[in-house]
């Protein structure tokens, strides 16, 4: 099967940097996560009081898509054609460990709604009201070969017309968040979608250039 | 012709070749199907101050019963998984070591009840990951490929379904080894429990005076293949998946968004409203589900269609539930057998739908199962002869 998907727009936020499309936009080095977090949000200047009740992983997805689909004609799509398909290696696990804190006190159940990684797809579809086709997938490492194999076959079998795809890791201090915006057409600066071109992008090799 | 029924006809069939559930019902397939049918329910009431403060009643293994818990080396929650993949893998001529089999595990939490009583550092923190039981589980049975995980709250069991299916149908693999499991410890019963989400008594779907959930653990698995050699078994025609973008905790006002995976997935299978026999429904028993859910069924065009909730036999499964109840149902369209809803009495959904209530015998070809989930996710998937 000839298949011509395109990522139109990337993003990668990692050791404290937000890059759009390989180039950095912001950086706050000093801050931990959380600050760090609140930072990129504040830069964005946008308005979502939803933003602070949101964990770090949510955060980060959040973040991470309102960058990438930044300049991008996402509203020309209708809501259930706009799909995301996200993976991490340790699922919730950042707020499973804060929520397990909070049961030895009282449990607390706006913590215990954040221990699925789902929810960050859930927050992302509420802000930007897509309702096409989701998924969570768990891998060791950032699988592009599996990224790309599933989201062309969700394109080509017309399940969704564009998708969100990529990594939003979260445990403790460390984390990463790299994703990719796929749409069916060629545009400037797009590059084609394909496993290799997730991994150049993925691993940063650009940025570490600079 | 529409597109979708050409998807029919250039995608391979998907057939279910093999499948097990390892509930506290029974440890096999046919075992969890005739206690079911003699309505019998894995719901208890527990006493056990390790997991709540107060009594509950939930679907538990009892430990002293199942031995084969104990016997790996391994995790509850990955003993699980090998208990139900090794017996449906009895059951099937399935080459594991193939390059074109993969196994997929579909779990919410996995390993997470870990925390409760183990100290957090790395090592902890690589034990729970998801990944890890997954290899753990491929490695037990020698599985060449690397597993694929789903978590995706409670559709995760039919996601993982779909993500079998279409795998197959992309002709990377011809076998499928799909697999679901979920324990229940104080980290899950606690928060559901903070949400006030689960039932004093044992929960009853679609009742007008259901009052929440009652959890349940199990482990359920089904074998996948578009090996034509298996024409005469049930197929996997067709799913959908959605999002409400409303809340990530409570589901659609409308129904609107799970209307639409429902009417996709009859698009996909080329089917229409009329083809459906029935419904197997999530009906967790809390106010908002049901009613949801039966607000898309109805909005889909399927109040008449005859529908039912397992929950009051098996509790919410989690991450096997959208596997447990898929075998059931497909195990009710091969001895033609509708079950009714245990728990149901009196409809209470503002939408009426045709909630089962006796074992109804039924001639019947197809079956719709549906689900929903935190994060406003929505699933649905049709099995027919």
């Amino acid at each position: 099967m000839n298949i011509n998907n395109y990522i139109t727009s990337n993003v990668t936020i990692v050791k404290n940097v937000v890059y759009h499309n390989e180039r950095p936009i912001f950086e706050n080095r000093d801050a931990d996560l959380s600050a760090f977090l609140l930072s990129v949000y504040q830069h964005l200047e946008v308005s979502y009081p939803k933003f602070y009740k949101m964990d770090n992983l949510s955060k980060l997805g959040w973040l991470a898509t309102e960058v990438l689909l930044k300049d991008s004609d996402i509203k020309q799509y209708q809501p259930e054609e706009v799909g995301l398909i996200l993976s991490n290696a340790n699922a919730s696990l950042d707020s499973d460990k804060r929520y397990m804190q909070s049961v030895a006190d009282i449990p607390s159940p706006a913590l215990f709604v954040y221990t699925l990684p789902n929810i960050m797809i859930g927050e992302i579809c509420i802000r930007n009201h897509f309702k096409g086709e989701d998924a969570f997938f768990i891998f060791e490492k950032f699988d592009a070969v599996f990224i790309e194999q599933y989201v062309n076959g969700l394109l080509s079998n017309n399940v969704l017309q564009t998708c969100i795809c990529g990594w939003v890791d979260v445990l403790n201090e460390e984390y990463k968040a790299v994703l990719f915006l796929v749409e069916k057409t060629k545009k400037a600066n797009a590059v084609p979608f394909s496993a290799k071109n997730l991994n150049v992008i993925f691993d940063n090799l650009v940025i570490d250039k600079l | 012709m529409r597109n979708e029924n050409i998807y029919q006809s250039i995608m391979p069939a998907v057939y279910i070749v093999a499948d097990n559930i390892y509930s506290p019902i029974g440890t096999t397939t046919a075992q969890n199907f005739e206690r079911i049918k003699q309505g019998i329910s894995g719901i208890q009431k527990h006493q056990n101050k390790a997991i709540s403060g107060t009594d509950f009643y939930a679907s538990l293994f009892n430990y002293s019963e199942n031995n084969i818990l104990n016997k790996f080396k391994y995790s509850k929650f990955e003993g699980l998984l090998i208990a139900s993949v090794d017996g449906a893998i009895k059951e099937a001529d399935v080459d594991v070591k193939s390059d074109k089999t993969i196994l997929i595990v579909s779990s919410t939490k996995g390993n997470t009840g870990m925390l409760e009583t183990n100290a957090d550092d790395p090592g902890l923190q690589k034990k729970i990951a998801l990944h890890t039981s997954a290899k753990i589980v491929a490695d037990h049975f020698g599985f060449a490929n690397q597993p694929l995980v789903v978590s995706n709250a409670c559709i995760s069991g039919i996601m993982a379904i779909l993500t079998g299916m279409r795998l197959l149908q992309s002709g990377k693999y011809e076998t499928a080894v799909v697999v679901g499991a979920d324990e229940i410890g104080k980290f899950v019963l606690s928060g559901f429990q903070s949400f006030q989400a689960v039932s004093e008594e044992p929960c009853k779907p679609f009742d007008q005076n259901r009052t929440g959930i009652t959890l349940g653990e199990g482990a359920a698995t089904m074998i996948l293949s578009t090996n034509p050699k298996y024409g005469d078994k049930i197929k996997v025609l067709g799913g959908g998946v959605s999002n409400d973008a409303n809340h990530i905790s409570a589901p659609s006002r409308t129904g609107k968004e799970l209307s639409e995976a429902i009417e996709r997935t009859l698009r996909m299978s080329g089917l229409v409203t009329d083809d459906i026999d029935l419904i197997s429904a999530h009906g967790t028993a809390t106010s908002y589900n049901d009613e949801m859910e039966a607000k898309a069924i109805a909005l889909s065009g399927l109040d008449t269609v005859p529908a039912n909730s397992l929950k009051g036999y098996y509790g919410h499964t989690l991450g096997a539930a959208g596997l447990i109840e898929s075998i059931i149902s497909v195990q009710s369209l091969k001895q033609n057998v509708i079950l009714p809803t245990l728990g149901f009495e009196t409809m209470g959904v503002s939408n009426p739908i045709n909630i089962c209530t006796q074992l109804t015998p039924k001639r019947m070809k197809t079956c719709l199962k549906t689900a929903s989930g935190f994060g406003g996710c929505n699933a649905s998937i049709l099995f027919s002869k």
